[in-house]
């Protein structure tokens, strides 16, 4: 089915199965209780997982397959989410021509990156992709201020010409939808303390990256993956095997910036506000980090790395100082305070240092990422297994 | 003219900064083979050690001066700062006022200790893993650095000024006689930049005439080869990175009365001085400092009115772009070596 | 003329003059080898054939057109496959997937990046693939990882994905090396069967085992330039080759 083997088969279920089901999953908590704060079923926070999903699953196609580490990819979200929001303005308010010229001008502002960056590799290419993202960056605050709204940033306006749409009621504001129906429609469904809540625009961006999610599969799986994959482990050889490395590599760099533009185009689609700040290098460094800390070069990783690190990011700033007195009241006093205060740096305004603080711990203890844990995780337990029963461990590479 | 050597002086108290944070970003990239992306936190250290001392000088005891009143009619509290009482008001003055200098001794144990600890406890582990892991991993240590002062020391920039003595400008058109008035340049811009040719001096002068610094230098060139020799580079070598650590935060001590600190100073300047490297050629000691300048230089140019009204915005950009110019024609970089971090 | 000619060619590092007028004709179908003392110029000469060096003076024919300036994959392409002394293999890859690739660039060319067509659905190439390593004695380990091998089983995987490509010419430089006499002995008989199929070869050699086994003519190299061109057994005792070797190798 979908030609795909049976256990990327089954993990391509498995994930549309969470995707349709993340409204529940993420909401264990009821409402109202002390617990509700670790609840992420929101319309809001589940569009930004599925959304850096699909820009982790697109930089992981780079990275993760041809071992090229760009420190530049939000440059490409940023450039995709300004040409949404461009046919937002001129067009309509649909977002299906918005999301497909994001692709299309990433596509096209990432051959170009590519085609430079690409001439050098190691931690020249790094420098090279951060050049440019960085360039991109200080113009989009600067000249370039008419088509990026400089600082303030763009959004839709009630007079913008929107050649398609019908003009609006004075008054109205303009909504992205799809064919009329607006991202922004919810459904709730109460069942007893719980709440939960069914967002169309994250339907629509969980098809998306479902879709997205398929399509970075088949690459993976095809000879042109093998290829992207020998590129990683031997260039210079693969070279003298009669492979032309160059147009290989920038293929996967065109598709990683297709793949953030796309990512770009949604987030326009869920909030049509942007600004230049999404295409700060962090921005780039965050997609590096949901990559690795998932596991580069792994299917389904990148997807729980950026997972992981929404969520989280979303929790933990959450989280204050009142909420910790919550937590630890009862502790002996002293204690109390000594405990929220050791904690206090590192939740709220702290996120960042939470962020870098597990960037390098995965980096040292976990150069495979959440994977290759879960890996070992399942190995322990089948070589105890075998140990058992005196089989022998045969674990073939595929 | 004047607006040609305006502009040469303008660019090189950046230069001095990029120079002397590139020439640590070299050194330790050269002696360790490490990518250091945390090597701007450390000068972005070296500024907040400068104002951590400005602050522990102005520590005062609050007494009640019952004999005043202030202006709501209460008695007046009357903040004596420590050094005041210890060096009598005008000496403890004085302290306080020159605090930034101070600050120099106060930087470089303190810049010692944290580069050891860093190269002894994080870095050396990740000498044989892949680039990539090393530039993510300090990467992250850099994150957590600039939190750290951020948590400590809030977001805001945090004045720190020079001693009054260097506050001012000085008409340095008159002094070498162009029109007076149309050269004007702060005193402290021109010490920094002497202080930096300093500092480089030092660095150059160590590791080419000492015998440790030949050896390091053998190193940088070969390093099997000197290890086989039976020197202990690794010891060395862990010297090098407090010694560079210990530039990068005298580079930041020194940068504060330019620019006020802040906790993401050292991010702003790291990825500029990484390109600078790049431009320099990636373990070139001089080419670093030669491209430091030049880059400061050139985007100091970069920002004139005259150029700006001709290519809008190059002046954000100027460095960037002569980067990927300088990689593309000359992959090693102004002076790069063959084999240095090709693959 | 022969499928490869090389006329002048000269090379020099800095002071090194490692190439000296080099001419050599390898005519179709022969399986030649080169040899020499160290430092001869041998893996020099390789170099200058697959794009890896550029010879600073004279010309590199194949078939009747010029190898000189080309790129490494453009002179594969062009039929010139070349089997590495130590193992550049893909290490992550399967042992499969290492023959794969090649494989795939025979029949693909330089590019074509067909990311919709599964792997698994690849069968003619993997059916090549998995021929080539079957003849090199590696087909149960085929879904191992080439890193995990021994450097014998790299060296015969080196082997299989030079013959997977079916090359026109096939330089081989040291192919036995580090490999016990077993294995030895299996692998000059496969390179005697594919020469039989026609396939042209180039083999640099130490052992002059191997050597006089193989090959049907022997170039010897000494200090960057040829000094006999002969039949095996013309070679045996030619002094000017002893003097070259100075009694380093018992001929």
């Amino acid at each position: 089915m979908l030609n795909l083997d049976k256990s990327d088969l089954r993990l391509f279920l498995l994930v549309a199965a969470a995707l349709v089901l993340a409204p529940f999953i993420l909401n264990p908590f009821p409402e109202g209780s002390n617990l509700a704060q670790f609840n992420a079923g929101y319309p809001d926070l589940m569009q930004r997982l599925v959304i850096f999903g699909i820009f982790a699953i697109g930089f992981n196609i780079l990275f993760g397959l041809t071992g090229y580490l760009s420190f530049g990819h939000a440059a490409f979200l940023g450039v995709g989410s300004y040409a949404a929001i461009w046919m937002m303005k001129l067009l309509t308010m649909n977002v299906i021509p918005a999301i497909v010229v994001s692709i299309i001008v990433a596509g096209i502002f990432a051959a170009l990156v590519g085609f430079i960056s690409l001439r050098r590799s190691g931690i020249y290419f790094s420098i090279l992709t951060l050049a440019f993202a960085q360039m991109s960056y200080s113009l989009a605050y600067s000249v370039l201020t008419p088509i990026t709204g400089g600082e303030t940033g763009l959004q839709p306006k009630i007079n913008d010409p929107r050649i398609l749409d019908a003009p609006l009621l004075d008054g109205a504001t303009p909504t992205a939808g799809l064919f009329g129906i607006d991202m922004r429609a919810s459904w709730q469904l109460s069942v007893g303390d719980w709440l939960f809540t069914f967002n169309f625009g994250y339907y629509f961006a969980a098809v998306v990256m479902l879709i997205a999610f398929y399509v970075s599969m088949r690459i993976f799986r095809s000879p042109f993956g093998m290829m992207l994959r020998a590129v990683k482990t031997n260039q210079n050889r693969l070279n003298y095997t009669g492979v032309n490395t160059r147009p290989y590599t920038l293929t996967a760099f065109i598709i990683s910036g297709m793949y953030a533009g796309l990512a770009g185009g949604l987030l326009v689609a869920m909030d049509t506000q942007v600004g230049a700040d999404r295409m700060f290098w962090t921005a780039s460094g965050e997609v590096v980090l949901m990559t690795i800390l998932g596991g580069a070069g792994t299917l389904i990783g990148p997807v729980l790395g950026a997972g992981f690190i929404k969520y989280m990011e979303n929790v933990v700033s959450k989280i204050n100082e009142t909420v910790l007195h919550q937590w630890f009241y009862w502790l002996p006093d002293g204690l109390e305070d000594f405990v929220v205060s050791v904690i206090y740096p590192f939740v709220g305004k702290g996120w960042h240092l939470t962020l870098g603080l597990m960037f390098m711990a995965v980096v040292i203890f976990l150069p495979g990422g959440l994977m290759e844990g879960l890996r070992r995780l399942t190995q322990g337990r089948k070589k105890k297994a075998d140990e058992k029963t005196g089989g022998a461990v045969a674990t073939p590479a595929e | 003219m004047e607006a040609i050597i305006l502009q040469i002086l303008n660019g090189l108290d950046k230069g001095s900064a990029y120079a002397l944070i590139a020439l640590g970003l070299t050194l330790i990239f050269g002696t360790l083979g490490v990518v250091n992306f945390a090597h701007g936190a450390l000068f972005m250290l070296g500024a907040f050690c400068a104002v951590t001392l400005s602050r522990l000088l102005s520590l005062a005891h609050v007494t009640v001066d019952p004999t005043r009143k202030d202006f709501l009619g209460n008695p007046l509290k009357v903040e004596t700062p420590y050094v005041h009482e210890w060096f009598g008001p005008e000496t403890g003055a004085a302290i306080i006022e020159w605090s930034v200098p101070l600050s120099i001794l106060f930087a470089i144990p303190i810049m010692i200790v944290v580069g050891l600890a860093m190269e002894r406890g994080l870095i050396k582990h990740f000498y044989k893993r892949p680039h990539a892991d090393q530039i993510l991993v300090t990467f992250g240590l850099a994150i957590v650095l600039q939190e750290i002062v951020k948590f400590y020391y809030g977001a805001n920039p945090i004045p720190t000024p020079a001693p009054s003595a260097f506050a001012g400008s000085f008409d340095f058109g008159a002094m070498i006689g162009l029109d007076p008035g149309s050269i004007i340049y702060p005193y402290w811009r021109l010490i920094y930049f002497a202080f930096a040719a300093v500092m480089i001096a030092a660095v150059f002068a160590f590791l080419q005439f000492t015998t440790f610094g030949m050896v390091v230098r053998a190193g940088m060139a070969d390093r099997e080869t000197v290890g086989l020799l039976g020197i202990n580079i690794d010891k060395r070598f862990t010297i090098m990175f407090a010694i560079a650590a210990c530039v990068a935060g005298l580079a930041g001590v020194m940068y504060t009365p330019i620019n006020s600190p802040n906790y993401h100073m050292g991010m702003d300047f790291l990825v500029l001085s990484f390109v600078v490297v790049v431009v320099g050629g990636m373990g070139s000691l001089g080419g670093a400092v030669l491209a430091g300048f030049l880059l400061g230089v050139l985007e100091s140019f970069a920002s004139m009115t005259e150029v700006l009204e001709l290519i809008p915005g190059i002046n954000q950009i100027i460095i960037y772009l002569v980067a990927i110019v300088v990689l593309l024609t000359r992959p090693r970089g102004l002076m790069g070596r063959k084999g240095v971090m090709e693959q | 003329m022969g499928i490869l000619e090389v006329q002048n060619v000269n090379k020099r590092f800095g002071g090194l003059q490692a190439l000296r007028d080099v001419n050599l004709s390898i005519a179709q179908g022969s399986l030649h080898a080169i040899i020499g003392p160290n430092g001869a110029g041998k893996s020099t000469l390789l170099n200058c054939f697959v794009g890896r060096l550029i010879p600073d003076t004279g010309s590199v024919t194949f078939d009747g057109s010029s190898l000189i300036g080309l790129k490494p994959h453009e002179i594969n392409q062009a039929g010139v496959t070349r089997v590495f002394q130590t193992p550049e293999i893909f290490g992550d890859l399967s042992l499969l997937e290492n023959v794969m690739i090649p494989a795939f660039a025979k029949r693909d060319g330089a590019y074509k990046p067909s990311m919709w067509s599964p792997l698994q659905g690849e069968r003619e190439i993997r059916e090549q693939a998995e021929e080539a390593l079957a003849s090199v004695n590696l087909a149960d380990k085929r879904h191992q990882t080439a890193n995990s091998q021994s450097r014998g089983n790299k060296r015969r995987l080196e082997l299989a994905m030079g013959l997977v490509q079916k090359p026109k010419l096939l330089l081989l430089d040291e192919p036995t090396a580090g490999m016990a006499r077993a294995d030895t002995n299996a692998t000059i008989d496969l390179l005697k069967e594919i020469s039989a199929t026609g396939i042209t070869m180039v083999v640099i050699e130490h052992d002059m085992h191997v050597v006089f086994s193989l090959a049907q003519k022997i170039t010897v190299l000494a200090q960057g330039s040829p000094i006999v061109e002969d039949l095996p057994e013309n070679i045996k005792g030619n002094p000017k080759v002893q003097e070259a070797y100075l009694g380093g190798a018992h001929l």
